[in-house]
């Protein structure tokens, strides 16, 4: 069997959302990842985040490249188009759907194999371009679908299962990300839902570019007690403490109340607001400099800083630099977009 | 053989010397004069300092191949000296620039000396100036050696400084010094010269490359990604200079979205991310483009996407030839990507074709959701070819295939008998129906993919599954066949067993070899493809010919492969014809590799 469908029946008990859907409208086939896959617990976050925030799934386009990770698509929204690209990929191609028709809701999905080796280069350059996107990265540090090597992601002083030492540097992608001018950045682990959820949201409020790097633990090759990236590490050296999360729809009002002097509220473009509780010692997420500086000195004690790490606010994405109209281009009829006979007269001429 | 409206001039020069507007004003105006020329820019890859050539043939029959035999040379660069008068023909001119005095070896050739740096730095004080006024000099000593209408030449120079008017007079004055200097001191004219003339009335003057991005504005595409890489960028540059002025809304949007890649993968990922959710989407690049674009292209044949890719051939394998032409991608792109793949690909013979294809491509791209490549190549792209006008025929009504809206996605059940799938064959004619995202809540989603898939589109490894979906895609290629431009035959002789087959760039050539050929009593029947897949005319013109040349600019025969194995003509009846030196092709190329066969002694005769 290659391909597991769920059942369509649902209790009738099921809770429903502002459009009438369920959980289980959001969800989509079974996942074929190992049991207990850090990425399962991503995707049922992402069910959970589109769910709670009533958007219709029809309007989402979800785009992945190759990889565990990029298989994940299969098992969310259903009702949303999908599309598995080629291996590192999947930036260009979102790139492309983007520019046709600006009015979806994108999620790219991609893996640490994905994105930090074979992709590097469309990774930056669509991180660059200000796609207006959520990126989400399930970073396990190995290549599970091959069976263990690690990927580029993983740490220097973390060993693969057989003991085998690492001897290069990991690519810190969130860095990267907010160096190359991503405008939403932040740091999530699978096993965090509390984080993980309010941090989906935001994303996909965001107008621009959102990149969300999950730490996935991968349960079959990379989840010993030595690996930096199994479940047991991240629990432990889980600075989860960067920021406490809650994300208001527009449509809200804010209820939850922190210590005053300790909340900021992003606002994101469609009005929802980001509110965060500032725990002593949080770095300012305005300012690029101080949250590179933050990975970095954490990262060099054996800390994982997770939580927003950056953010700009003006929301500027890839339409907005190429002055496109408001109206998706794919739905410009062919009919509107051609100059006609008459105007080759004056086009022959300059040729004479 | 040369005369009046009948020669060729070659223009030696040195990259970066501003010699190419120059000798751009020359060529428009013979033009303007309404005499056929043929210009061939010979460029290197270099900004500035190497060598380069600008070749013009003059022909009032209208034969616009270019021709050997150089009956003028203006040698206006020292480096090349050596092997530009051995280029000449015996009897023909060498125009140069005297001011450092020279001894030609040659004797049978008159040397025409100008001193056009001296002149020039009595004249202009400012370096660069008395640099790019030299090709001014030139250009006036021509008007009188050619007896060119110096009142059309200021008209070509007014249009081509619009905007900068103060350049004109100066520019005049540069003229007149050398025309004044080649009335006074050689026999004006010489025997080979110009007169108006009829030829070109009517016609116009452009590059391919232009003419493509035109016609991908008027084919409605809406996306498009590119890097650069000669010879294609000044195709992408002509879509956004023509969209510029065509797609532009009242508040100043855009009605497209153009995205320069960081690489050739890129640039066809995000064509094929524009195609799979409902725009025209279109990618240009070259022969090493075409091997990076390969993986992505096996997505967009299997995952069934519309895309069109012109492809500007240059000559390879690797860098190859980055400035010269070519038609050395036709395997590599009939058959791109690994495993089982086969694409749709057009071969534009003109500017005017490259114009008018366009929307072919992208309404066989959009009917077959697949990718379609035009093949062009640098000598169509760069160059500026005279070709008819540019038409456009208003009841046009591009064909987005068969993407389904809301409606008819809902009816589909009721109208078809069966539910919708994404792969399902339900016309029988291999090709399925598509959706886009966002066309229905409940309705018509699903995950496209390049491993292997089931007629619902649900992944599979399911080996019998897999055969089937492959002979699916494979018989819409049958369809394909029934939908392509048909080619264009041209029979000289009705029952005759000897036929030529061709395609591209060549088609001056092969036309005025025709020509010859039945001068010299060999009637030859021609067929222009337009097309790959073969469609049934080019398998009747094989079972009707029993020796057919197959002319192409590679070193392997690629079309002519191509017919042995996908049209199954039998290969003794193909004789491969090939020129892969990087130049466009001669119709002397052509009539003699007839003759060698048909008529040895002739074709000795003829060297």
């Amino acid at each position: 069997m290659t391909y597991i469908t769920k059942p369509v029946a649902h209790h009738p008990a099921l809770p429903r959302n502002a459009l009438g859907l369920t959980h289980r409208d959001y969800e989509a086939s079974m996942s074929t990842l190992c049991a207990g896959c850090g990425h399962d617990s991503i995707t049922a976050a992402i069910i959970e985040a589109c769910y709670e925030m009533d958007l219709p799934a029809h309007r989402i386009a979800k785009l992945s490249g190759i990889g565990c990770s990029s298989k994940t698509p299969t098992y969310f929204l259903g009702r949303s188009h999908g599309f598995n690209s080629v291996h590192g990929r999947m930036p260009s191609v979102t790139t492309g759907a983007n520019m046709a028709n600006r009015d979806l809701v994108y999620i790219g999905i991609s893996g640490d194999g994905d994105t930090a080796s074979i992709g590097l280069g469309q990774f930056a350059h669509a991180v660059r371009r200000k796609l207006n996107m959520s990126y989400i990265v399930m970073n396990n540090g190995c290549y599970g679908l091959t069976k263990g090597q690690f990927s580029a992601t993983n740490d220097k002083n973390s060993p693969s299962k057989k003991g085998e030492a690492n001897p290069f540097d990991a690519i810190d992608l969130c860095q990267m990300a907010i160096q190359l001018g991503a405008g939403f950045v932040a740091r999530s682990f699978s096993g965090d839902k509390k984080q993980l959820i309010p941090l989906i949201k935001a994303a996909i409020s965001y107008k621009g570019f959102a990149f969300l790097d999950v730490i996935s633990p991968c349960v079959t090759f990379n989840n010993h007690p030595t690996s930096t990236k199994s479940f047991d590490y991240v629990r432990a050296h889980n600075l989860a403490s960067e920021n406490k999360l809650d994300y208001v729809e527009p449509k809200e009002e804010i209820t939850v109340s922190y210590a005053e002097g300790t909340t900021a509220a992003v606002t994101l473009h469609d009005g929802s607001k980001l509110l965060l509780n500032k725990l002593d010692g949080a770095h300012d997420f305005r300012d690029p400099d101080e949250a590179i500086l933050t990975i970095r000195r954490n990262a060099s004690k054996g800390q994982v800083a997770t939580g927003l790490l950056y953010v700009n606010e003006t929301g500027e994405d890839l339409h907005d630099a190429l002055a496109t109209t408001d109206r998706p281009l794919n739905e410009i009829p062919v009919s509107e977009l051609c100059p006609g006979s008459k105007a080759l007269d004056s086009i022959n001429a300059r040729f004479r | 053989m040369s005369g009046t409206n009948d020669f060729v001039i070659k223009f030696a020069t040195v990259n970066g010397s501003g010699s190419a507007s120059a000798n751009t004003i020359f060529a428009k105006t013979l033009f303007r004069m309404g005499i056929p020329v043929s210009p061939k820019n010979i460029f290197p890859s270099n900004i500035q300092g190497l060598p380069t050539w600008y070749e013009v043939r003059v022909s009032e029959a209208g034969y616009m191949a270019r021709r050997d035999g150089i009956d003028m040379m203006v040698a206006m660069n020292p480096q090349t000296y050596a092997n530009d008068v051995a280029e000449l023909v015996s009897g023909g001119w060498l125009l140069y620039d005297s001011t450092m005095p020279r001894l030609w070896q040659r004797t049978d050739i008159t040397v025409l000396g100008l001193p056009i740096a001296e002149i020039c730095a009595k004249i202009w004080k400012d370096a660069r100036q008395r640099q790019l006024f030299k090709n001014m000099v030139y250009v006036g000593a021509l008007t009188a050696l050619l007896d060119m209408d110096v009142k059309v030449l200021e008209g070509v120079v007014g249009d081509q400084l619009k905007g900068k008017e103060k350049l004109l007079a100066a520019n005049m004055q540069a003229v007149a010094i050398g025309r004044e200097y080649a009335q006074a001191n050689f026999q004006c004219p010489l025997p080979i010269k110009v007169r108006h003339a009829e030829g070109a009335k009517g016609k116009i003057m452009l590059t391919g490359n232009e003419a493509a991005g035109l016609g991908a504005v008027y084919a409605g595409a809406t996306v498009c990604a590119w890097y650069p890489i000669t010879p294609s960028t000044s195709l992408a540059e002509g879509y956004e200079k023509h969209a510029r002025r065509f797609r532009v809304t009242k508040d100043g949007k855009r009605n497209y979205a153009i995205v320069q890649a960081e690489d050739e993968l890129a640039a066809i990922g995000v064509a094929i991310g524009g195609g799979w959710n409902g725009a025209r989407s279109f990618t240009a690049t070259s022969g090493p483009g075409i091997s990076l674009m390969s993986e992505f292209l096996g997505l967009a044949y299997f995952a069934e996407i519309p895309v069109v890719l012109y492809n500007i051939q240059r000559g390879g394998p690797s860098t190859g030839m980055p400035t010269r032409t070519g038609q050395p991608d036709i395997i590599s792109c009939a058959y791109a990507s690994h495993g089982d793949t086969k694409h749709v690909l057009l071969f534009p013979a003109s500017p005017t074709e490259c114009f008018s294809m366009s929307a072919d491509a992208f309404d066989l791209a959009e009917r077959l959701q697949t990718p379609v490549m035009m093949l062009s190549d640098l000598d169509i792209g760069m160059n500026d070819w005279m070709t008819e006008p540019l038409a456009w025929d208003d009841n046009w009504v591009a064909d987005r295939g068969k993407v389904l809206s809301r409606e008819e996605l809902e009816g589909f059940a009721k109208a078809k008998g069966r539910p919708w799938g994404r792969y399902q064959d339900v016309d029988g004619d291999a090709i399925p129906y598509r959706t886009l995202p966002g066309t229905h809540e409940t309705m018509g989603s699903y995950f496209t993919r390049g491993t292997s898939h089931d007629e619902n589109a649900r992944y599979t490894e399911d080996g019998t599954i897999h055969a089937r979906i492959l002979d699916r895609i494979r018989r819409k290629f049958d369809t394909a066949a029934t939908l392509v431009p048909k080619p264009e035959i041209t029979t000289r002789d009705a029952g005759g067993k000897t036929g030529l087959i061709y395609f591209g760039a060549t088609r001056p050539a092969v036309l005025e070899a025709l020509d010859y050929l039945e001068r010299d009593g060999v009637k030859v029947n021609a067929l222009r493809l337009k097309a790959f897949p073969f469609t049934e005319e080019v398998k009747a013109f094989c079972a009707a010919h029993d020796r057919i040349f197959v002319v192409e600019q590679n070193r392997d025969a690629q079309m002519r492969q191509l017919l042995m194995v996908e049209a199954e003509v039998p290969q003794e009846k193909l004789i491969a014809t090939l020129n892969y030196d990087g130049t466009p092709m001669t119709a002397n190329f052509v009539r003699q590799a007839v003759l060698k066969q048909l008529q040895p002694a002739k074709a000795q005769a003829a060297e």
